[in-house]
């Protein structure tokens, strides 16, 4: 259906959403970049001058950079352990003949759709309060002492709220990868006496391996990203132990004012992002063809 | 798999599966018995039965407006989805029915805009929406959500449209319809399925975006993200109210949700799995 006014059709069709994305892309990144070479602080707007590599350096020695970093790594890498491990093993599960499965897939999917701060909210004063929690109960329950978590453990704690919101998303994706494995193949392996184990490394995780990267690779993007969880629970504390990267760029924007500094530190988090996008494109690239 | 398996076993499996399910659905559960609590009650330690009061649901909308942020929470994820639509629509057909050598490129490079992460661009979004008085409208964070989503948008229709059969166009072609007719009563049906999962998907991810909401609302077109934030911060122990204003916001979008899980993996992934 390539005729002449076909294309020309196509090329009008396709220019909006192009242009909007490209100056969606470029006109706040360039601000960014250039904000970043400059001493800007909303509180003294009228002494903006040009700060040279000063806000680099001032950002990235500062030992709330470095934490931030490892925070950011911790929670990414965390949430990723318990996310696929346990949505491999959920799957596995769910996939089995089991009475019910439809609502039993509803009730496991259910987390995803809860907002993050209602999520976050939820977890902080229903479940891991000190005083009134759930956690709480079940530690009195057992004679022990409740753990106050944000205040003891507020990075673990965060951790634990994320990955319950990712949960549901790994095992989603890794069920419908599961529900595409041959059975014959399955039923084959059963028969030459092949366990549970070595069907499980053989047969199942090779078939998986592709979702299971989807899935590490797309919670990657959302996770470099998590905030409202922090803002509701921790605030990023106590001190810096539960700052992520885009909660100290918050801090430093919107609380010090610090525009200079805060598009400095935004520079480094597209570095990074874009260090994990390009697997991403990668893989989904692959799927093109 | 149609492998025979004994009732017991079954069984075992399905009471692991329940608990497993139980356990993950509990916090939104409690949360839900919890908003049908009086507050002494909610604070008075376990308790899985509630004394079925609405108190709490009546305080929320009476003391704290309620309605006014649900209400924004609805136009902004509504309008920016229709929003996204309307541009994207064009441009994915274009895509999926007349591709040129760089199509794959282009598609590419979309779905890379949204690898960027947002507080890179927090600065001069936060400046622009102050100079310009778009801070804390609807309009302002309706564009906002329409550009967010653009990518996913134009890339879950792109995949739903390469599905239908460019044979079928020249079938109809050839019987003498027109450009018009083609589109209306040939393309149209078939993309409609396609078009409502991706609006489906969408206004999910656009109610419950808690970034941008939070940053560029302060009272006047704060959606439910920014509303439940605010109960962040210390007003003593209103669980039960918490409870109900969090069960009134995840209650809609945990029905979309519900309706549009198959899709979701598939929108969610770029149809990488599906």
């Amino acid at each position: 259906m390539a005729t002449q006014e076909t294309r020309k059709l196509a090329r009008v069709m396709r220019a909006p959403a192009i242009f909007l994305l490209l100056i969606w892309m470029i006109v706040p990144l360039g601000m960014t970049l250039y904000f970043s070479f400059l001493n800007y602080n909303l509180l003294n707007p009228a002494m903006t001058s040009w700060a040279g590599w000063f806000n680099y350096q001032y950002f990235y020695t500062d030992p709330a950079f470095i934490q931030s970093i490892w925070n950011t790594l911790v929670l990414v890498l965390g949430v990723l352990v318990i996310t696929v491990v346990g949505g491999v093993a959920i799957a596995l599960l769910i996939d089995q003949p089991i009475f019910g499965q439809g609502v039993v897939r509803i009730l496991v999917i259910s987390p995803f759709f809860v907002m993050p701060p209602v999520a976050a909210l939820i977890w902080k004063n229903m479940i891991m309060h000190p005083g009134y929690g759930v956690f709480a109960d079940v530690a009195k329950f057992f004679g022990m002492q409740p753990v106050d978590w944000f205040a003891q453990y507020p990075l673990l704690s965060i951790i634990l709220i994320v990955a319950w919101q990712w949960l549901p998303f790994a095992t989603l994706i890794l069920l419908t990868a599961l529900q595409s494995l041959d059975g014959e193949q399955m039923e084959a392996a059963e028969m030459d006496g092949a366990g549970f184990v070595s069907r499980f490394v053989y047969l199942i995780l090779p078939h998986m391996a592709r979702a299971i990267t989807v899935v590490i690779l797309i919670q990657t993007i959302f996770l470099l990203g998590v905030y409202a969880e922090i803002l509701v629970t921790t605030n990023g504390g106590p001190g810096y132990a539960s700052t992520n990267l885009v909660f100290l760029i918050y801090r430093a924007a919107r609380l010090n004012f610090d525009i200079g500094g805060a598009a400095a530190g935004g520079i480094i988090a597209v570095v990074l992002a874009n260090f994990v996008a390009f697997f991403l494109m990668r893989a989904v690239g692959k799927n093109l063809d | 798999m149609a492998r025979a398996v004994s009732a017991r076993r079954k069984a075992g499996y399905s009471v692991a599966a329940w608990v497993v399910a139980l356990l993950i659905f509990f916090p939104i559960l409690y949360t839900i018995i919890t908003s049908l609590k009086t507050e002494p009650e909610a604070i008075a330690g376990f308790n899985l039965v509630p004394s079925f009061t609405f108190e709490s649901y009546r305080t929320v909308q009476s003391q704290n407006d309620y309605f006014r942020p649900f209400m924004n929470s609805v136009v902004i994820a509504v309008g920016s989805t229709i929003l996204a639509l309307i541009i994207a629509i064009p441009a994915a057909w274009a895509f999926a029915f007349s591709p040129t050598k760089r199509t794959k490129d282009v598609l590419m490079w979309m779905l890379s805009t949204k690898m960027m992460p947002a507080v890179a661009v927090l600065v001069p979004i936060y400046l622009i929406f102050l100079r310009t008085g778009l801070m804390d409208t609807r309009i302002g964070l309706t564009v906002m959500l329409m550009l967010i989503n653009l990518p996913i948008v134009v890339w879950m229709l792109y995949t739903y449209f390469r599905e239908i059969p460019g044979e079928i166009l020249e079938a109809a072609r050839m019987d003498g319809a027109s450009l018009w007719n083609e589109i209306l009563y040939v393309l149209t049906p078939m993309a409609l399925p396609g078009i409502a999962s991706t609006m489906l998907l969408n206004i999910i991810l656009a109610w419950n975006e808690s970034f941008w909401t939070i940053q560029l609302t302060t009272t006047n077109a704060a959606p439910l993200t920014a509303f439940i934030a605010s109960f962040s911060s210390p007003q003593g122990l209103f669980w039960a109210k918490l409870s109900a204003a969090s069960t009134l916001a995840i209650a809609p979008i945990l029905i979309v949700g519900w309706f549009s899980q198959k899709q979701l993996v598939r929108g969610l992934t770029f149809g990488a799995v599906k």
